[in-house]
């Protein structure tokens, strides 16, 4: 982290600690107690905010009708010189995550407002767009493997044998792993298999802020046959989005922070993860930097492994990739391409992006803006949700807000 | 529900079924007259946990009505909006967004639920979103002067995860309130005026 980085953080930190009444933990008989007591208050009872403008934040939804391709706000979107984007498929609700085929399919998922399964195929220039499954429940997850389409939901994970040679009439689901808790708060999964061929998946905090039980709040991975189950991170609030490094295959992920702590605080993570089992300190502390003001006492961040990057209050990172193509310049590839949705609980809201993340040899992160554009008068013209590279190495880039995909390109 | 209001739901899904296919150029004053067989003349509802529809706004029922077309919420309204076009669901959103608020519940409340009820208030971020005085906005709805059974039949559906709504927000605010909170709730947004002037 570069030094007018970590004090313009460190800044922050004292804004965000002011702001809350926090006092430096001292351990005491009488404060252990008063933690203890806390922690059998449930979390909607905490942090509630005392002025009217924070009164007025809510969760931004989208609209329950796609944008019509011709409304698409394609000609804000802003890019690095040399780029361009184009409008790849319009007419998909709530587009979410985004799988290739091995035969060329896109694959794309959503979330609450559609819970179907796409599969947008080429058709001479043309995308056409299919659904394969519906009224499922939550499903973000999805990963293409070996001919097969996985699917999670917060219950459960199946598999779609030979599926893109049967997308008119699509097989019944085989169930691979029925023993996911099933909770709506972040009970959605992003799934990825990895460069050891396991599934990992996430079972999320089921609340914003609270102790939760033994089998949340960790990323996992198992066998393709749903055997071999393992926690490989804990301390994990909620992800929405992991890949691993081309070259070092560690895995590196984005997490949600906690809401209602203050319009500053926290700021959501990139994490490197170097270890299996490693803690990356939720519910104790939040963005490496400050104790949580009820759940903390008598912790430490000290304790807890550091973001790799701070990429922002609230930012909301969703979809991640590493650019494996070829065609964008030198300086991007194995670069993360991460989506930022944009904050609902704060009141200026930002982001709404893919930024690029550089990471050199000794591991250090820093970012740069890369597709932006999709914020005016503090609202959203359209929400980044996940990111996809091609095999000609063009970028998609999936909006939940409108329900469309947009390909971004270099040169020619 | 009577089995009255639902058989004359059934019924209306038929004939909305010819509405749909045969006269899609009926005026949407024609077409918005069925709803007050079940919620009401005015969409101000007199049937047991059958919502009232006024003052609501208009991303909240376009939201809803959409649910309802995908098969995605409970109930008769699945049949009654199964073939609404996407202009079906702007247009019925948009007529019935201009319904007068609904009248609270008849009846002096009872001020040991209320004191309970408002004690929850000052912890629970219900306003935040609905609104200080719980007219709603956008896609979360006017809970004032709503009708105390739905109040409560739709939190219990919401807590227990049977309904997921448009996003995560309900379940994870009920999470940790016991069955009496909701009743309390309920019994307290029953009776909070159109104007607001008791919220809190």
């Amino acid at each position: 982290m570069r030094k007018d980085e970590t004090l313009r953080i460190a800044k922050l930190a004292v804004a965000a600690l002011a702001v809350v009444g926090f006092v430096a933990p001292q351990l005491s008989a009488a404060q252990d107690k008063k933690a203890e007591k806390k922690e059998e208050v449930p979390f909607w009872a905490i942090g509630m905010p005392k002025n009217a403008v924070a009164e007025k934040m809510a969760p931004v939804p989208a609209f329950p009708i796609p944008t019509a391709a011709d409304k698409l706000p394609i000609k804000k979107i802003k890019l690095p010189k040399g780029f361009k984007v184009e409008v790849w498929a319009s007419n998909i609700l709530d587009a979410r995550g985004m799988r290739q085929g091995d035969k060329g399919t896109v694959f794309v998922s959503s979330l609450f407002v559609a819970g179907k399964i796409y599969a947008v195929t080429d058709k001479g220039g043309k995308r056409e767009v299919k659904t394969i499954a519906e009224k499922l429940f939550l499903p973000n997850g999805i990963e293409f493997y070996k001919g097969a389409l996985y699917v999670a939901t917060p219950k459960d994970i199946t598999r779609y044998d030979n599926i893109e040679a049967n997308l008119d009439n699509p097989p019944k689901p085989v169930m691979v792993y029925d023993k996911l808790p099933g909770q709506v708060p972040h009970g959605w999964k992003f799934i990825k298999v990895g460069p050891d061929g396991k599934l990992y998946f996430p079972i999320g905090a089921p609340c914003n802020i609270c102790l939760p039980g033994a089998e949340y709040a960790q990323i996992y991975r198992m066998n393709l046959d749903g055997s071999g189950v393992e926690s490989v991170v804990q301390g994990m609030r909620n992800t929405v989005g992991f890949d691993w490094h081309p070259k070092t295959k560690e895995l590196w992920f984005g997490d949600n922070q906690r809401d209602w702590l203050a319009e500053d605080m926290p700021i959501d993570e990139l994490n490197h993860v170097t270890k299996k089992g490693q803690n990356f300190g939720f519910p104790y502390c939040h963005s490496g930097l400050m104790t949580d003001p009820d759940y903390g006492w008598g912790k430490s961040c000290k304790d807890y492994v550091k973001p790799a990057l701070l990429i922002g209050p609230h930012a909301a990172p969703l979809g991640m990739r590493f650019y494996t193509g070829k065609m964008f310049p030198k300086k991007y590839h194995n670069a993360i391409f991460l989506t930022r949705h944009g904050p609902w609980n704060r009141t200026q809201k930002y982001a709404a992006d893919v930024v690029a993340v550089f990471i050199d040899a000794k591991g250090h992160a820093r970012m740069e803006p890369f597709l932006t554009g999709l914020v005016e008068n503090n609202q959203y013209l359209g929400r980044p949700a996940d990111v996809m590279v091609m095999k000609d190495g063009s970028l998609l880039v999936s909006d939940d807000h409108n329900g469309a995909i947009y390909r971004v390109s270099y040169g020619r | 529900m009577s089995a009255g209001c639902l058989k004359r739901g059934a019924a209306l899904a038929a004939l909305f079924f010819c509405l749909c296919a045969a006269a899609r150029a009926a005026s949407i004053e024609a077409r918005v007259a069925a709803c007050w067989t079940c919620h009401g003349a005015n969409g101000q509802s007199v049937q047991k946990e059958v919502p009232s529809l006024g003052g609501q706004p208009e991303f909240f029922l376009l939201t809803q009505l959409f649910l309802f077309r995908e098969g995605r919420r409970g109930g008769p309204m699945i049949e009654l909006a199964r073939g609404f076009s996407d202009d079906d669901l702007r247009e019925f959103s948009a007529r019935l967004a201009k319904l007068p608020p609904p009248q609270p519940a008849p009846g002096k409340p009872d001020p040991a639920r209320i004191g309970r009820a408002q004690a929850l208030l000052k912890k629970v971020h219900c306003p935040v979103c609905h609104n200080p005085d719980f007219s709603g906005r956008e896609q979360m709805p006017r809970l004032a002067s709503q009708r105390e059974d739905y109040l409560l039949k739709s939190m219990r559906e919401f807590k227990s995860g049977r309904r997921i709504g448009y996003g995560a927000a309900m379940t994870q605010e009920l999470d940790g309130l016991s069955d009496q909170d909701l009743q309390d709730l309920a019994h307290f947004l029953a009776h909070v005026p159109p104007s607001g002037s008791a919220a809190r």
